[in-house]
């Protein structure tokens, strides 16, 4: 056989191999500048308490998340499940971010579906959310003990994300001092 | 000839107005260089939720945010640079349609160059080796000849 025929086959070959590194990116997952940045500081009134406002500082010295959420959002009622269990088996207090949502739906919602968020601010027209960088809701923010945030993820809390990133992690931080 | 004329000025009122589908907002603004800044920067920013278009291009909510900022920001006076830093630090430099040229992105921008020079290179080279693969043509004086006759020949 003469060694030309060979040619094709190494092109297929390296075709491949671009392909298939190609199918393993998610480019949805938009890496996150803010990783190792603190949280950015904001003040928002809170869903539950008329005239009550709510800023990151109030859960200074703890690890924390951040849980970016609404009721329009269908892949928040996905994770809603996962999230809860997770933050009542681990005490992790979350702040959740209502984005983009009538406060009425909101309560309602979380009425139907239990409310694990130790606090919920409203950001009724999404200026925090450009602050904190959010495209796509939900999503979740882990803070640590000095207010840094030490991991993001967008879409959808599952129970892998959960085993695999989220509760090793937190506790790694929670060994961490303040 | 009606047919196609029908046919053309549907797709000329379709996509003739394409761009006025997105970016719906009528702005007013203060002045000429406030609203030459945020026409850049409008169609240099990427929406993240439908990659692939500008936020001027996009329709989606974060679109319409994130135009409503840009319009906010040179308002107040800001610069395209201050902007752009404001949405990078939050967004990353993905938010950017066009990449920055740095370390990080250096084969995005020189790759395709690398790869021309490469093409061109082998090319040249093969088109020598088939030159040099090529026996050369000699004709005897008779050849000569009658070659000249046949094209000096007239009708």
């Amino acid at each position: 056989m003469k060694k030309s025929a060979l040619i094709p086959l190494g092109i297929f070959a390296v075709l491949v191999v671009f392909l298939a590194i190609g199918l393993s990116l998610k480019p949805r997952e938009v890496p996150s500048p803010f990783i190792g940045k603190p949280v950015p500081e904001f003040s928002l009134p809170t869903l539950m308490t008329k005239g009550k406002s709510i800023s990151p500082q109030a859960l200074k010295g703890e690890v924390w998340m951040l849980n970016v959420f609404a009721s329009w959002c269908v892949s928040c009622r996905a994770e809603h499940d996962v999230l809860t269990r997770f933050i009542n088996s681990e005490n992790v207090p979350v702040l959740g971010l209502n984005y983009k949502d009538e406060p009425k739906d909101a309560k309602e919602w979380l009425a139907a579906l239990g409310n694990p968020y130790e606090h919920i601010a409203v950001d009724y027209k999404g200026q925090v959310g450009i602050d904190l960088g959010v495209y796509g809701v939900p999503e979740t923010f882990v803070i640590d003990k000095k207010g840094i945030i030490r991991h993001k993820s967008t879409g959808p809390v599952s129970d892998e994300t959960v085993r695999n990133d989220l509760l090793p992690l937190i506790l790694k931080l929670r060994e961490e001092k303040g | 000839m009606k047919r196609l004329l029908l046919v053309l000025t549907i797709s000329i009122l379709f996509f003739g107005s394409a761009s006025i589908w997105a970016e719906a907002e009528r702005v007013t603004f203060r002045n000429a260089q406030s609203e030459a800044n945020y026409t850049a920067l409008v169609n240099e920013l990427r929406c993240l939720v439908c990659q692939n278009q500008t936020i001027a291009d996009s329709d989606a909510d974060l679109a319409k945010d994130l135009r409503a900022k840009v319009y906010q920001m040179v308002e107040d006076g800001q610069s395209q640079n201050e902007v752009i830093d404001y949405m990078t630090a939050r967004y990353g430099d993905f938010v950017l349609y066009r990449p920055a040229f740095k370390m990080k992105t250096l084969l995005l921008w020189l790759g395709p160059v690398i790869f021309l020079l490469l093409a061109l290179f082998l090319v040249v080279r093969w088109v020598r080796s088939q030159a040099a693969a090529a026996p050369a043509i000699s004709l005897s004086k008779e050849e000569q000849d009658s070659v000249r006759d046949l094209l000096n020949k007239t009708p």
